[in-house]
């Protein structure tokens, strides 16, 4: 028997013993233990790869202008920050700054009272509304946390090997499928590396990142919202046949190889393309001896509109219990400026600010993602705004039939239409 | 004393009792009774933005009856009894075996033998989970090659990534890591075993399978029956292994999905999937009968007809 209601919302809050055993538990929870006193300011994230970029690049820059404000970066691993979140936040003993998941994650944080309201805050103003859709209210009313970075989704491949196969960057479909057939029949390496053993590749590198192209990006998002489109509509059955095409270029025993596996297929130069996330930059920095560049997702044919996924994923609000929120309205103010947003940039290749100023990158490969900004149209993922409100749950359910698609264990239009079902059980204007 | 005169002294009040039993008792009580009263109590309400309500059984009627909630239910649990079936037909004989094996008296270095199978159950799981998918993967693992050498090379395959035989494979792993246990219990027991009734039956002309089947068997049967029923016990509050090879959602298909994940995912959440605290409640509820149900029907149909014997 599992023991679930120490972790949990107390019918009576009020009870003294509860609120000891939810500290507890959310001690126990939590790898970083409780906030700091009331002189400095706590940031909750799930980025425990940065923090030492937090704490030797980003807060000394900010105590240089405001040198009195202590500033203490403690992440959680970002398996485990969910709910180690959500606990410290009933605790009473989590951070004052508290970096917001997008749409309902942090919505929900906000309808529970743990987020602040920040409709006054200034720095918003560096802000377009698409890039704060991510954290408002449905009616668009309220925003409770202020945007802080985007990753953008395409393709890394091996300059050597294009080099060694006579290879150019692939712009179409077609194209791309015919580089693929040739570093298959000409070469050792590994076409794609990806693999479906955490399914959630199969959804956020494959699905997520080809399909803008075929659902026109937010045109099409904003149509299954609306209900106009299904799941079960051309694009989106053309987007899962297009990654059942892409099993004969994954490597042997794909069906158990997980993301690191897929990262260090690349990294090793065992593998040509890699259906990537901004974020892999930094590693593969770190890890590969050879150039790499980057390709967005190629379209149908040439002079089409290309679409990229340039996802919302991060952002940063202030918890609603904080007794310090001042200083931590002037620490977010300092987020929305350009020196925050270069600086950031820079020092994390990959996570690409969402703030309107022109900003610098100094990394080839993040400069050339950034760069589709200017020559695609962005969206988002599209089952991230309300329609993985619902059991089924949406999301769940891409992982679930993208990897089977690819694997070959279902259709397309078995995909299609098993989403579509989900949908339609619980979203009101799809039924 | 006589009963007679007993009820003219008045007993004094056992203290000493209260003092020795208190700590363990209050410990037991605030972590593990209330605890486990609060979850049945929190499986009937239902809880939104911050406001629960009584709904009765409601939470329990949508687990079997809703087809979204009871087609993952009812999954989670067929598989729970696959993963278990493997456990009680590989794990329990063969700990036996090994058990019968080192307690045999020719037997030399038993001691090494005993701490070397006995030692992956001391690891843990995560580390278990993470060496076993490097020795299967087909890209790194060894276990291609070594299939390939002794001529079986054709029926390697990427067993954890399939739907088919995913959930073998993790139950494999598990039994691997826990084999120690009933060869540790058994083999404890079978120590204990006279040496004279085993040299009263060689005398009589048994040979050594004949003294096992007849003798040592029947007295080792009670440490069988418990091995089964802990077996049980912690095959259906299985989490870790599913969760740190499978992750949450225990692909392919939720072909890994065990009571375990799926009450993680209803109760905690996933990615997206907001958790919910009472229909995760009403999860663990369940989960705490089919124990319960499963331990009553043991105790009721075999503990009771079990001989013991008094050496």
């Amino acid at each position: 028997m599992l023991n679930v209601r120490s972790a949990l919302l107390h019918k009576k809050p009020e009870a003294k013993t509860v609120t000891k055993l939810t500290c507890l538990a959310a001690i126990l929870l939590s790898s970083t233990g409780i906030a700091q006193a009331a002189d400095g300011l706590s940031i909750e994230s799930w980025r425990s790869d940065d923090a030492n970029i937090w704490s030797d690049v980003i807060i000394p820059a900010f105590n240089k202008s405001h040198p009195d404000t202590k500033v203490n970066f403690a992440p959680t691993p970002p398996t485990e920050y969910n709910s180690a979140l959500q606990a410290k936040l009933k605790a009473g003993s989590a951070g004052d700054l508290i970096t917001c998941r997008p749409f309902d994650t942090a919505l929900d944080l906000y309808k529970d009272g743990y987020l602040a309201n920040l409709n006054d805050l200034k720095g918003l103003k560096q802000f377009s509304d698409v890039a704060k859709s991510a954290w408002v209210t449905d009616d668009g009313k309220d925003q409770f946390c202020m945007p802080v970075a985007s990753v953008i989704h395409g393709f890394i491949y091996n300059k050597e090997i294009f080099k060694e196969l006579n290879l150019s960057i692939p712009k179409t479909r077609d194209e791309f499928f015919n580089t693929l057939d040739t570093i298959k029949s000409e070469s050792r390496y590994i076409p794609l590396a990806m693999g479906t053993a955490d399914q959630w590749e199969a959804a956020t590198m494959g699905f997520q990142n080809i399909g803008p192209n075929y659902w026109e990006g937010e045109k099409g998002r904003k149509a299954l919202l609306t209900g106009e489109e299904k799941l079960t509509d051309k694009a989106y059955v053309d987007t899962w046949k297009e990654l059942a095409e892409w099993k004969p270029y994954l490597g042997r025993g794909f069906e158990a190889q997980k993301y690191s596996d897929s990262q260090n297929l690349f990294t090793l130069g065992r593998a040509a393309i890699y259906p990537a996330g901004s974020w892999d930059i930094q590693t593969f920095n770190n890890q590969a001896d050879f150039e790499f560049g980057a390709f967005p997702p190629p379209v149908a044919k040439s002079g089409d509109t290309c679409y990229i996924s340039d996802h919302t994923d991060m952002g940063i609000g202030i918890n609603a219990n904080s007794t310090n929120k001042e200083a931590a309205k002037v620490f977010l103010n300092w987020m929305a400026s350009k020196e925050f947003a270069t600086l950031y940039a820079n020092a994390v290749p990959g996570f690409f600010p969402l703030s309107n100023h022109q900003i610098d990158i100094k990394d080839p490969v993040a400069q050339e993602f950034m760069s589709w900004r200017q020559q695609c149209k962005s969206t988002i993922r599209n089952s991230y705004q309300i329609l993985s409100r619902g059991t089924p749950n949406l999301e769940n359910q891409l992982w679930n039939v993208s990897a089977q698609v690819i694997n070959g264990t279902m259709t397309p239009e078995e995909a299609a239409k098993e989403t579509q079902d989900g949908l339609e059980q619980w979203y009101k204007p799809q039924q | 004393m006589t009963p007679s005169n007993q009820h003219d002294e008045k007993k004094p009040f056992p203290w000493h009792l209260v003092f020795f039993l208190g700590p363990g008792l209050l410990i037991y009580v605030v972590f593990s009774v209330y605890p486990l009263l609060d979850t049945l109590v929190l499986s009937l309400y239902n809880e939104q933005q911050g406001q629960s309500s009584f709904v009765g059984l409601q939470n329990f009627i949508t687990l079997i009856t809703d087809d979204t909630w009871s087609q993952a239910f009812w999954n989670a649990l067929g598989n729970n009894f696959k993963f278990f079936a493997i456990h009680m037909l590989v794990q329990n004989p063969i700990g036996l075996l090994l058990a019968v094996l080192l307690s045999a008296p020719k037997l030399r270095l038993s001691g090494t033998y005993r701490t070397l199978i006995f030692m992956p159950t001391m690891l843990s799981v995560v580390i278990i989970g993470f060496v076993w998918q490097l020795l299967l993967s087909p890209i790194w693992g060894i276990s291609e090659d070594f299939l390939y050498n002794i001529g079986l090379g054709q029926y390697f395959d990427a067993w954890l990534g399939k739907e088919g035989s995913a959930l073998i494979t993790l139950a494999f792993i598990s039994v691997w890591q826990f084999v120690g246990i009933p060869m540790m219990l058994i083999y404890a027991t079978l120590l204990n075993i006279p040496d004279d009734i085993v040299d009263a039956s060689v005398v009589d002309g048994a040979n050594s399978f004949q003294t096992f089947w007849h003798i040592k068997l029947p007295l080792i049967l009670p440490t069988i029956a418990m091995v089964s029923i802990l077996t049980f016990v912690a095959n259906f509050n299985a989490f870790e292994l599913i969760y740190a090879v499978k992750g949450a959602l225990a692909g392919p298909n939720f072909s890994t999905d065990l009571m375990g994940t799926f009450f993680y995912r209803t109760f905690f959440g996933f990615q997206l999937q907001q958790g919910s605290a009472s229909m995760g409640a009403a999860v663990a509820t369940l989960m705490f009968l089919i124990i319960l149900v499963g331990v009553m029907l043991f105790l009721f149909f075999i503990q009771r007809r079990i001989q013991r014997f008094q050496f």
